[in-house]
């Protein structure tokens, strides 16, 4: 399972959404899965390795460093690109009940083959489902990028941090590596991310009001 | 999600684009990405465990090496291919909305098509193509001025002197590698130059080719509608009843002429 298969997966799901879904996919999958894998991961490659400490104090940098990244910005981008993209499984699932459904209540022998070619319009049940996947997709956004502003006292990285954890003797100086680099990927991160919560929110405001009129 | 994903994704563009546009990507795929990925990471691989600077001092050597690299060349040229290449994708876009368009046409009307040709350039999907080939110079353009900004005119010396705190004092830094740098630096924005300039042709040829047109459809117009007041019937086009709104066929007038040659026909001949 890597990022290309849940590509697939997916884009099957995708046929179902509208253009708007159809544009944050593409979003989701080129300014953020691929810049994560290509740019975002070698930059905090060697962030252990070159974290330095002015101290001789073994321990103290490991310490040190447990203290100030508990979780790296890394692992917390990967879980949220697979939390964000959960929710259109959903809507593939539900899509393939309907089409095994569908195919035992036809009273004419049609191919599952034709059923799962066709797209079904979005009412219903279905369109539950999409609006639920929605809300989701909203509430996993921004839960993660709350926790990403909590977790690093906001969005920049500082060169310096002061330590003061035991075993270090006294408050101790701590380098971190590329602060500036990494400040810009994760404005560029957090950047992205809102644009798809505005893409789900017109999404969600769309079909909302597609339904009220109809 | 890499590079070769990006390639399968964009090879379907070239179906609907001019021959600039083939040897376009076809530059970026092979000059850019391919260099990129086989030589330039080898390069820049080890940018920060060999940068070295001439002091003991725990931290000197991070806090100088963030100064002197805020941004590293390969993740600036990593963005730069991913914001090149995706214009391309606003085409693909409209032309599977246009076939989207034509597939419920044809469910309505039994079999006649809207669009003869879907990727044909006719019409709103010439705009698009022409927005996207601004984006594209745009976004190269204006990545090749950032990165002229940030390192001073592509200029990678092989020693900086630092004196940031916590640095004691002056200190002397060394780049890995610099004249290897130098030279794939210098590849990466001659290529990204004659992309832009690529670019630039083909928008050239594009509106040219349009303008062309125009101008020869201007003349035939005319000579049609001096027929037409001149009753000269054997010259003048047949009245069609049927509007047609596909502005992917072959078309000798342009609707709005069409329409007021008609118009002025009627009332001459009352």
């Amino acid at each position: 399972m890597s990022w290309p298969a849940l590509y697939t997966q997916l884009v099957g799901a995708n046929r179902h959404s509208t253009s708007l879904g159809k544009v944050w996919l593409s979003v989701l999958f080129i300014f953020r899965v691929m810049v994560l894998v290509v740019a975002a991961e070698s930059v905090w490659g060697d962030e252990q390795s070159d974290f330095t400490c002015n101290t001789l104090q073994p321990g103290c940098e490991n310490v040190c460093y447990d203290q100030f990244f508990p979780v790296s910005h890394i692992r917390l981008w990967c879980l949220q690109l697979l939390f964000v993209s959960t929710p259109t499984l959903l809507v593939a699932m539900y899509v393939a009940f309907r089409n095994h459904r569908d195919k035992k209540r036809l009273l004419q022998e049609v191919e599952l083959e034709t059923l799962k070619r066709r797209r079904l319009p979005i009412a219903g049940a279905l369109w539950w489902t999409y609006a639920c996947s929605l809300v989701f997709r909203l509430l996993f956004e921004g839960g993660f990028m709350y926790a990403l502003y909590v977790v690093y006292d906001g969005f920049h990285m500082p060169r310096l941090v002061q330590c003061d954890q035991w075993p270090c003797p006294n408050l101790v100086d701590c380098f971190i590596s590329r602060p500036t680099e990494k400040t810009i990927f994760t404005v560029f991160m957090a950047t992205a991310s809102s644009i798809c919560m505005v893409l789900n929110m017109a999404e969600l405001a769309y079909i909302i009001a597609k339904a009220v009129t109809r | 999600m890499n590079w070769s994903g990006l390639e399968s994704l964009l090879s379907g563009v070239n179906k609907y684009s001019t021959a600039f546009g083939r040897i376009w990507l076809s530059m970026v795929f092979v000059f850019r990405v391919m260099v990129f990925v086989v030589a330039a990471q080898r390069v820049w691989g080890d940018e920060n465990k060999d940068f070295v600077c001439n002091t003991r001092q725990p931290g000197c050597t991070n806090i100088c090496y963030d100064h002197i690299f805020p941004i590293s060349h390969i993740r600036l040229w990593a963005l730069q291919l991913i914001f090149v290449t995706c214009p391309s994708l606003m085409v693909m876009a409209h032309v599977k909305y246009r076939e989207g368009k034509d597939k419920k046409y044809v469910e309505l009307h039994h079999g006649s098509h809207l669009y003869v040709n879907p990727g044909k350039k006719r019409g709103g999907l010439w705009w698009t193509y022409l927005l996207s080939l601004v984006f594209k110079a745009g976004f190269d353009t204006s990545f090749l001025y950032i990165l002229y900004r940030i390192y001073h005119g592509y200029d990678l010396p092989r020693l900086s002197k630092c004196s940031l705190d916590p640095c004691p004092n002056t200190v002397d830094c060394f780049i890995s590698r610099p004249t290897e740098k130098k030279i794939f630096m210098l590849f990466m924005v001659v290529s990204s130059a004659l992309c832009i300039f690529m670019c630039i042709c083909e928008m050239i040829y594009l509106i040219g080719k349009r303008i062309t047109k125009l101008m020869r459809v201007r003349q035939e117009n005319e000579r049609l509608l001096f027929a037409e007041q001149h009753e000269l019937a054997i010259m003048a086009p047949p009245r069609t009843q049927y509007r047609k709104t596909d502005p992917t066929a072959e078309s000798q007038m342009s609707l709005n002429r069409r329409e007021k040659v008609r118009e002025a026909g009627v009332t001459t001949t009352l």
